[in-house]
């Protein structure tokens, strides 16, 4: 039964029947990274540089080195990124069970509301009137919030920042609760700089995607785009991290497989 | 009066441009002594402790009691011009391309006979004369003849601007408009002349209000600039590596911390990166084309400006990782110091003490305000000095390290 | 011991001038000695003392000379002197052949010039040069000479006309010289349009610098007469280095110490020379140079050159041959040609015009301007054989 499935899925993939869409940013030196005050600790941005390209410092190939921190671009939370979940068993990028990486997604269209409000709070509510129009979320499913953020090209407009800190969306407390307790959810997804909005740290806990989420042993998805080409369910997505020795987070690829 | 430099016609962009052929550089070991203070920006001979006799040509014993105690001391340089010429026709090729040049002969007050390039305002012979030293093309020091009194226009003199880099009608970088240095150098060079100033920009999501305010000012184009991000600086020298005439490396990542206050290397490596790694990686994409371009009209390429720090002299333990890295920078501008001197390229190191800014909060005055570092940068353009030591604090350090360095040491670590 | 007014110059041997040659100085080191060889008639295993005067030998010196050129030696000196090098050669050979250190002595001044090599000589000329004179533009004396030849002419009231009377009189000398480089007449005119090269130096105050080779040989009288050699008399010499070195500038040599003495032990007063070869740099040095010989007071040259004429025929006959300023400047040969020419006026082997009955000729060395003034000065006072 399962190969019967596996070699339908090659004959979608082969037919087109099932597309493969990208749901990650190019790392690139320019893409903005987080920003904390100066005297924390600072995340690497993605930087390249040349070992040799075709030249005196090799003169048949082409390769680079590059640097970033572990939650850099279009990244992955493990659970003992967060205090919450330091104590958790497979809680690093290098012991994460790999089934956990692929799953089904229910995709939550917040855009009209993050365009309208750059603080936009996705809470209970909303997900129950998503519930209403697209079923219930399932259990270990992937619960992406799309505000269409990624299309903010300019990384002024992207990071948002003004005196009081960073303007985004995300989730409130209480619905990620909701969504830890009460759906079983696998993880959290967004497109913007944190799976937490840009003020969360003034909601009760600061940061509660991140302190629930990864309290519960569950996952955080950073930076995707492309979330506009899903379905509001039916795709499943494939997120491996890179396999680093007690790493946590990693930037990746995130894939989904989309109907048709 | 000396006649004021205009602003030079555009460049035909058909014609070759001129490459940068320095004078004789070669020096034996005791004339560098002339250097080595004309780069300080003061004029020296060689008094003979044992019958006070000065001397010159610079020499290993004294021409008079073959004492070989010979100390370096600061002259005034009065003197009378014996004669004066202009060169029409030499076999220097750098002196062929400048022809005619003015030299004179003084017998200075003080005892000998010297050669000087004669300032166009002094004579002709015989005449009073000052005599003071500054660096040439080559990078050593010359000694030049200067009209007792200061006459106007005096900086714009043909000669002297060949041992000058003044910024009037050059084209400047400032790698970091984001600091309260970098605007207010930005201003005060504007101030002294400079045609355009490309201000450096990192992390654009990050507003500065003192950054829109200069980019309002017609002289001043904002460009992205991360001296931590190699591409980044690759591609601001390929769009203006080819015009920039005085490039002033500002960027600076300074973090209050010492050995054991902070765990890890993070801090230490962003200031490695940005204080160290920028300037390697700003070397590698601006100089070669400032290079090329140093003897490209009467204001081509002339100087580089490195933002360094008194504690790259001696470890501040205070701030430990942060003197690591600007001692890294100055040995490594040493050496940028060496590769730009054929060329004729000087390489400014400017060595303040704490700067008033937010970092150095915590530290008691005297701390040097922003704008009195732009001044004290700019000077040192004019002045065409190669290292500068601005503030209290600096002088004084400066002072003690001369003295003696591994004191100074002890007392820093006290 | 042989007595010193025994001693004697001969052989007077000239390579010709060349702007520039591919050869380089040993080549007109060879072409000398073969010439002193071909002149005195002496096989080259008689010829026990060589000195030699070069700047680009280098780098060889006259030590391995011997070697390329095959002599055998008991006596040796090397004397890159420049200017002077050929008073102080025979003033060295000649105390050789008076203690008997050796019997027949080669004296050569050589240099050649390559493209560049003349700019290349200049940079590693002295330390002083170095440090305080090229990173100041004159790249060569021409400057350093521009501040003498304006002080002088401030001071002593010297007009350029003055110092182009003597440069178109031996110009006139040096048309009758074969191995000129110059060979045209030269006009007062031409003179005075000429190039400005450093003011008041104007093109025809310098020397061209060029490729060449002068020498002679010293022996004593009795090895000439018994050769059949025609030869002129060694009378008396003088050499001083760095004189008045307080001086701020120089405007005297080193003559002025050693002029009585000079004369004295000639036997003779200036007014018995008939004839000066001056070290004829730069025009303003033959000027000094009859003030600090004793021909007329220091400062009184201008009004000298006005009441004298310089040709071979002239009331006063300096550079015979044309000088530095006609011939050319082949390095070190500079310093052997005023006496090679005294040897050929005085031992009637006359190449440029005789001057008529010479008896007495000095020939006069200077030079070595290691920082703002030459340093050396030296001259000679020969005679004919029956003077």
């Amino acid at each position: 039964m399962a190969a019967d499935s596996l070699v339908l899925l090659a004959a979608d993939l082969a037919g087109g029947r099932v597309r493969v869409v990208d749901l990650t940013h190019t790392l690139s030196p320019d893409f903005p990274p987080i920003v904390l005050p100066p005297e924390c600790g600072q995340s690497w941005p993605f930087r390249q540089e040349e070992i040799s390209r075709y030249d005196d410092r090799g003169s048949g190939w082409y390769w680079n080195n590059f640097s970033c921190g572990e939650h850099t671009g279009t990244h992955f939370d493990a659970p003992a990124h967060w205090i919450s979940g330091r104590d958790l068993p497979n809680g690093t990028t290098d012991t994460v069970p790999v089934q956990n990486l692929i799953g089904p997604a229910c995709v939550i269209d917040c855009s009209a509301e993050s365009a309208a409000d750059a603080d936009f709070l996705l809470t209970v509510e909303f997900l129950e009137r998503w519930e209403a129009r697209h079923g219930r979320i399932p259990t270990r499913a992937w619960v992406l919030m799309r505000t269409d953020w990624s299309k903010r090209t300019d990384p002024v407009a992207y990071q948002n920042l003004d005196e009081t800190g960073q303007h985004t969306p995300g989730p409130s407390s209480e619905a990620v609760r909701f969504l830890v307790q009460e759906r079983d959810v696998m993880g959290f997804g967004t497109e913007t700089i944190g799976t937490d909005a840009g003020q969360a740290i003034h909601l009760k806990p600061p940061h509660p995607c991140h302190y629930y989420m990864h309290g519960a042993g569950r996952y955080g998805l950073q930076c995707l785009t492309n979330l506009d080409q899903l379905p509001p369910t039916g795709a499943i997505i494939i997120c491996p991290p890179l396999k680093m020795l007690k790493g946590s987070g990693s930037p990746l690829r995130v894939l989904a497989l989309v109907p048709g | 009066m000396t006649a004021p430099f205009t602003r030079p016609k555009r460049k035909n962009p058909v014609l070759r441009t001129r490459l940068p052929l320095p004078p004789p550089g070669a020096r034996s070991r005791a004339a560098l002594g002339l250097s080595a203070a004309a780069a300080m920006g003061k004029f020296k001979l060689q008094v003979c402790e044992a019958c006070r006799c000065v001397q010159y040509p610079p020499r290993e014993a004294c021409g008079s009691c073959l004492s070989p105690r010979l100390r370096w001391r600061e002259q005034d340089g009065f003197g009378e011009l014996l004669a004066d010429t202009q060169v029409h026709l030499s076999q220097e090729p750098y002196f062929r391309e400048r022809a005619p040049w003015r030299i004179g002969m003084v017998r200075l007050d003080a005892g000998p006979t010297v050669i000087v390039h004669l300032h166009s305002a002094c004579g002709p012979a015989p005449c009073r004369v000052r005599v003071g030293a500054r660096l040439d093309k080559a990078g050593q020091g010359v000694l030049i003849g200067f009209p007792v009194d200061e006459v106007a226009n005096m900086a714009d003199d043909r000669q002297l601007r060949e041992m000058t880099c003044d910024p009037k009608f050059r084209k400047v970088l400032i790698t970091d408009g984001k600091t309260a240095v970098g605007q207010a150098l930005a201003r005060t060079i504007i101030a002294a002349g400079a045609d355009l100033v490309w201000v450096g920009q990192a992390e654009p999501w990050k507003r500065s209000a003192g950054l829109e305010a200069l980019s309002a000012l017609p002289q001043v184009a904002i460009v992205p600039l991360d001296l931590t991000d190699s591409s980044s600086v690759v591609e601001a020298a390929g769009s203006i590596g080819g015009r920039v005439d005085i490039l002033i490396n500002n960027a600076e990542v300074h973090r209050t911390y010492g050995i054991s206050a902070r765990n890890g290397t993070d801090a230490a490596r962003l200031e490695m990166d940005v204080n160290y790694f920028g300037l390697l990686r700003l070397a590698q994409g601006f100089g070669p084309a400032m290079r090329g371009r140093a003897a490209d009209g009467a204001a081509g390429a002339t100087a580089w400006v490195n933002l360094l720090s008194i504690y790259a002299l001696s470890n501040f333990p205070p701030h430990g990782t942060f003197s690591a890295s600007k001692a890294a920078a100055l040995s490594l501008s040493q050496a940028l110091r060496a590769e730009m001197r054929g060329s004729g390229i000087r390489v400014i190191n400017v060595f303040p003490g704490p700067i008033d800014d937010e970092w150095n909060q915590p530290l008691p005055p005297p701390k040097l305000a922003a704008e009195a570092l732009a001044k004290s940068v700019v000077s040192a353009l004019k002045d065409g000095v190669e290292d500068v030591y601005p503030g209290d604090v600096a002088q004084e350090w400066l002072a003690r390290w001369e003295e003696n360095p591994k004191v100074l040491e002890r007392e820093l670590t006290a | 011991m042989v007595a010193h007014d025994d001693v004697v110059v001969t052989a007077p041997v000239t390579v010709p001038y060349s702007r520039y040659s591919v050869r380089n100085a040993h080549w007109f080191c060879a072409q000398a000695l073969a010439g002193l060889l071909q002149s005195s008639g002496l096989p080259k295993s008689e010829i026990d003392g060589l000195c030699v005067g070069s700047f680009t030998l280098a780098p060889d010196s006259a030590i391995g000379l011997t070697q390329h050129l095959g002599v055998t030696v008991r006596w040796l000196d090397y004397l890159p002197l420049g200017g002077a090098c050929g008073v102080v050669a025979l003033r060295r050979a000649l105390r050789a052949v008076q203690s008997g250190d050796a019997e027949v002595v080669a004296c050569i001044g050589a240099d050649t010039n390559h493209v560049d090599s003349f700019r290349q000589t200049l940079e590693s000329f002295s330390v002083f040069a170095r440090d305080a004179v090229f990173p100041y533009g004159s790249g060569g004396p021409n400057a350093s000479f521009a501040f003498l030849t304006a002080y002088y002419m401030r001071l002593y009231g010297a007009t350029r006309e003055d110092f182009g009377k003597i440069c178109i009189a031996q110009r006139d000398n040096a048309l009758a010289y074969p191995n000129a480089l110059f060979k045209k007449p030269l006009s007062m005119r031409e003179y005075l349009e000429g190039r400005v090269i450093a003011d008041p130096i104007h093109l025809f105050d310098c020397v061209m610098p060029c490729a060449g080779a002068e020498g002679f040989l010293v022996m004593s009288r009795r090895r000439a007469e018994n050769l059949g050699l025609p030869y002129a008399r060694v009378r008396s010499t003088c050499e001083r280095h760095n004189a008045f070195p307080e001086d701020p500038i120089q405007m005297r040599g080193g003559w002025v110490l050693d002029r009585d003495r000079l004369y004295g032990s000639a036997g003779i007063e200036p007014c018995d020379v008939d004839f000066v070869q001056t070290y004829d740099d730069y025009p303003v040095m033959s000027a000094m140079q009859i003030e600090d010989l004793g021909f007329c007071e220091k400062g009184a040259a201008p009004e000298f050159i006005r009441r004298h004429t310089f040709t071979t025929e002239g009331s006063f006959p300096i550079n015979t041959c044309g000088g530095q300023l006609s011939v050319g400047q082949a390095g070190c040969a500079a310093g052997f040609l005023g006496l090679v020419e005294s040897i050929r006026q005085l031992s009637g082997r006359n190449l440029a015009r005789p001057v008529p009955n010479a008896r007495f000729g000095l020939a006069v060395g200077y030079g070595m301007i290691t920082y703002d003034r030459g340093l050396c000065s030296a001259a000679a006072i020969l005679s004919r054989a029956d003077a």
